[in-house]
């Protein structure tokens, strides 16, 4: 199952590798072990409760942009 | 970026996709038949509807063997059954479809405990590690399933435990790991598939590489997707451009959150912790290094050792189940006699009917409806 | 089988064989064999029975009090029926917190106030420690019948009404509870139902709140009596923000997620927009919302189908198998 869901991070302890991230508002525990240097404010792609990938915002944005063009044109 | 999700999903957006996806069709030889590896990309087609639009549009979609619940073997589900259901004391943490398959002793989820035992699901496998140390009365066993995704967050509970001393635990893996069953697929010749979607978080894990063998030996395209409809759309549609150059090579799709190398990080984490092994799924049979188990070092924290559990594999039981040829994409769900009449949600014969990723329960749940 | 497992309170098939092949068979009278929520009797009355089991006992938006009143009493005003009396049945393990009692009757008696019952007649029970999760609740109640429900007389064009937001219950009992390290700003929507009692008169043809096994479920027991086939527009359904996120993180389908005040309800084409209209007067109707119709050229009689936002259609079945911890 590849579950993963994109949110914002908003507490880091840096110890233990832990924090929290908030999606839509809603706040969850999450693990932060298989990804390096995590700062608040990072965007990351969260698999039961384990943070497994950064997401690249500015590629997203573009992503976005690209399909926004696209339905405009039509 | 909360509204992402959004712009993703825009209804405008799909059908301009499904429009550009029915042009490029028109100027391809025959209906583009696409194998989406990962159960997650299966349950995401059949939740939005996009299965019968895209049907519509000349691309039908096949469901791979990306389903960890659907493969995993009985004889593991058995193995927790007896732990659970003999032994006092006994936490056995898992995902909540897990508890669901049915085999000869029954299902976790209507299992009746020993005393003071219990099944508890999960979210994260850091909560089995929770239970353990709150529980120092119990045995914890968490009974971890799944793909690359999940492997690397599995391998860490191991190490953690180990790290920690957490006498009181151990884990139960059946850990999967996907490019073998490819092979396995393709070696076979059976396939009828103009390509492949890759399933975008494994990827995330794995990186795009993993996947090369599959256009230079094969020579079957590939694109690696997210999971929002906007990008399972960009996937197929790039997939057709692959099938219209005859040019076949890994593209990916995903690359706001899968990075050239994948995560090397997990990797690490992976290969510290765990070890190939030969394994067999269902359906498929052996694969040789298709699977991974805990190293030597791990044993105390090795369910199998700890427990004295012996899981092997027979072939499959069930009669008439054809979940095999579901897995390798070779029919789908309505061609299998069982399908809605012996086999249904409500009392599921094979494992494709268990999973909520099971090509055959997503078939059944959503139903592909031509709008 | 030989001993009961915990799957058969699930609320999903497992149970409904149980009901219909263990325990009906034992009693088997009319009454009892419609399955209704309320049974309707001589006297134009009506009488329905329910037992609460809630863990924890005390949740954002409400506990187990306000639950056993509600639950009763929303059972009454679904199957057309003035709610006016209740019993209270009270089995308490040992130990349980005194204060924690008093906060329960407390909130027992505000709901019952709120909801303009009386609770008549009750028991207490005490049980050892370690036979009984602290409080059980069981309420039984009695109602004047005003309305008959007519599920075959629905037809292509009925609009189906949804009174508010979906899940909140079953999500304020995942955040009390601590699973899943998830965090959501979110209460109950623990409430009673009696606002909607006028609209019986005002043209309603069916009505049921939406409990175990959520929108979707509740509607497929419709599609099974209608005539026509159902249909709902996944963009129409109203969803609040922490709800959304929690479906998307757990992986769960908010169509199959329970609430505790929360109706569905199917008006005639003619009347849909002035029964919306006041239904969105009372605060607990906010977001009341026409959230599908009766169909005529999609589909086939039996079945309910989901427009997605995506523009593809998917069908609905009823939930299999209950996943969440007990919540109600």
């Amino acid at each position: 199952m590849c579950l993963g869901i994109p949110s914002k991070v908003i507490e880091v302890d840096e110890a233990f590798k832990t924090g929290r991230i908030d999606y839509l508002g809603t706040k969850v525990k999450t693990n932060f072990a298989l990804l390096d240097d995590i700062k608040i404010g990072d965007w990351v792609i969260v698999h039961a409760g384990f943070a497994i990938s950064r997401l690249d915002e500015a590629d997203a944005l573009e992503t976005l942009d690209i399909l926004r063009e696209m339905a405009d044109k039509a | 970026m909360g509204r992402a999700s959004n712009g993703f999903r825009d209804k405008k957006v799909i059908a301009v996709l499904l429009d550009k996806i029915a042009d490029k069709q028109d100027l391809l030889p025959a209906r583009s038949r696409i194998m989406e590896v990962c159960g997650t990309h299966t349950m995401s087609i059949h939740r939005h509807g996009l299965k019968g639009l895209l049907e519509a549009a000349g691309v039908d979609m096949v469901s791979g063997p990306g389903c960890p619940v659907c493969i995993t073997p009985n004889e593991f589900h058995e193995a927790a059954l007896r732990l659970v259901t003999e032994r006092e004391n006994l936490v056995l943490a898992t995902f909540g479809d897990m508890t669901r398959v049915p085999t000869r002793l029954g299902s976790l989820q209507a299992a009746v405990p020993a005393r003071g035992s219990a099944v508890k699901i999960i979210y994260s496998p850091e909560e089995s590690l929770a239970l353990a140390r709150q529980r120092r009365d119990a045995e914890v066993v968490f009974f971890g399933v799944g793909f690359e995704t999940t492997i690397p967050s599995i391998a860490f509970t191991a190490r953690t435990a180990e790290a920690e001393g957490l006498v009181n635990y151990s884990v139960l893996s059946a850990l999967w790991v996907i490019p073998p069953p490819l092979k396995a697929i393709l070696d076979s010749g059976e396939v009828r598939i103009s390509g492949f979607l890759y399933p975008g978080h494994v990827s995330a894990i794995i990186g795009p590489a993993a996947y090369e063998f599959v256009a230079r030996d094969y020579g079957f395209p590939g694109v690696i997707a997210g999971f929002e409809p906007g990008d399972i759309l960009l996937g197929i549609l790039a997939l057709q451009d692959q099938i219209r150059e005859g040019k076949p090579r890994v593209a990916n799709e995903y690359t706001r959150v899968v990075r050239p190398d994948g995560n090397p990080v997990a990797r690490a984490l992976m290969a510290e912790v765990l070890e190939p092994k030969d394994a067999c799924w269902r359906g498929l049979g052996v694969i040789p290094a298709s699977g991974l188990k805990l190293r030597t070092k791990y044993s105390a924290f090795d369910a199998e050792v700890k427990h004295g559990l012996r899981i092997e594999p027979r072939a499959s039981d069930l009669p008439g189940c054809r979940c095999g040829d579901v897995l390798r994409g070779l029919i789908g769900p309505p061609e299998c006699p069982l399908f809605g009449r012996k086999c249904a949600p409500d009392s599921p014969y094979g494992p494709c009917m268990v999973s909520f990723e099971g090509a055959c329960l997503v078939h059944h749940k959503y139903g592909a409806r031509r709008p | 089988m030989t001993r009961i497992s915990l799957e058969l309170g699930g609320g999903g098939k497992s149970m409904r064989d149980f009901i219909a092949g263990k325990i009906l068979p034992a009693f088997g009278n009319r009454e009892l064999a419609g399955l209704l929520d309320a049974s309707h009797l001589p006297g134009n009355l009506a009488f329905t029975t329910d037992s609460y089991v809630v863990d924890p006992i005390f949740f954002p938006g409400g506990d187990i009090g306000k639950l056993a009143v509600n639950g009763t009493v929303n059972d009454l005003v679904v199957s057309g029926a003035v709610p006016r009396f209740l019993s209270l049945g009270l089995i308490l393990e040992e130990g349980l917190d005194a204060g924690d009692l008093d906060r329960i009757l407390r909130s027992l008696a505000a709901a019952a106030a709120r909801a303009g019952v009386r609770i008549v007649t009750g028991d207490t029970k005490v049980v050892k420690q370690g036979q009984g999760d602290k409080i059980y609740i069981n309420t039984s109640g009695i109602g004047r019948v005003i309305a008959v429900p007519r599920p075959r007389s629905v037809r292509p064009g009925d609009a189906i009404i949804l009174t508010g937001t979906l899940g909140e219950h079953s999500l304020a009992i995942l955040t009390a509870r601590g699973d899943f390290g998830i965090e959501a700003a979110v209460r109950s929507d623990c409430a009673p139902l009696t606002v909607l009692l006028p609209f019986w008169k005002k043209g309603v043809l069916w009505m049921r709140d939406i409990t175990r096994g959520g929108l979707a479920t509740i509607l497929t027991e419709l599609a099974a009596e209608a005539p026509h086939p159902l249909l709902i527009e996944e963009e129409n359904i109203p969803l609040s923000k922490a709800v959304r996120a929690a479906a998307d993180l757990l992986g769960i389908d908010p169509l199959y997620l329970a609430c505790e005040g929360r109706a569905v309800m199917v008006v005639p084409a003619k009347k849909a927009e002035v029964v919306l209209a006041g239904i969105r007067k009372h605060p607990l109707g906010r977001r009341a919302a026409i959230i599908g119709r009766v169909e005529k050229t999609v589909g086939r009689p039996g079945e309910l189908l989901l427009r997605t936002a995506a523009g593809g259609l998917r069908l609905l079945e009823p939930l299999t198998s209950e996943l969440l911890p007990r919540i109600c």
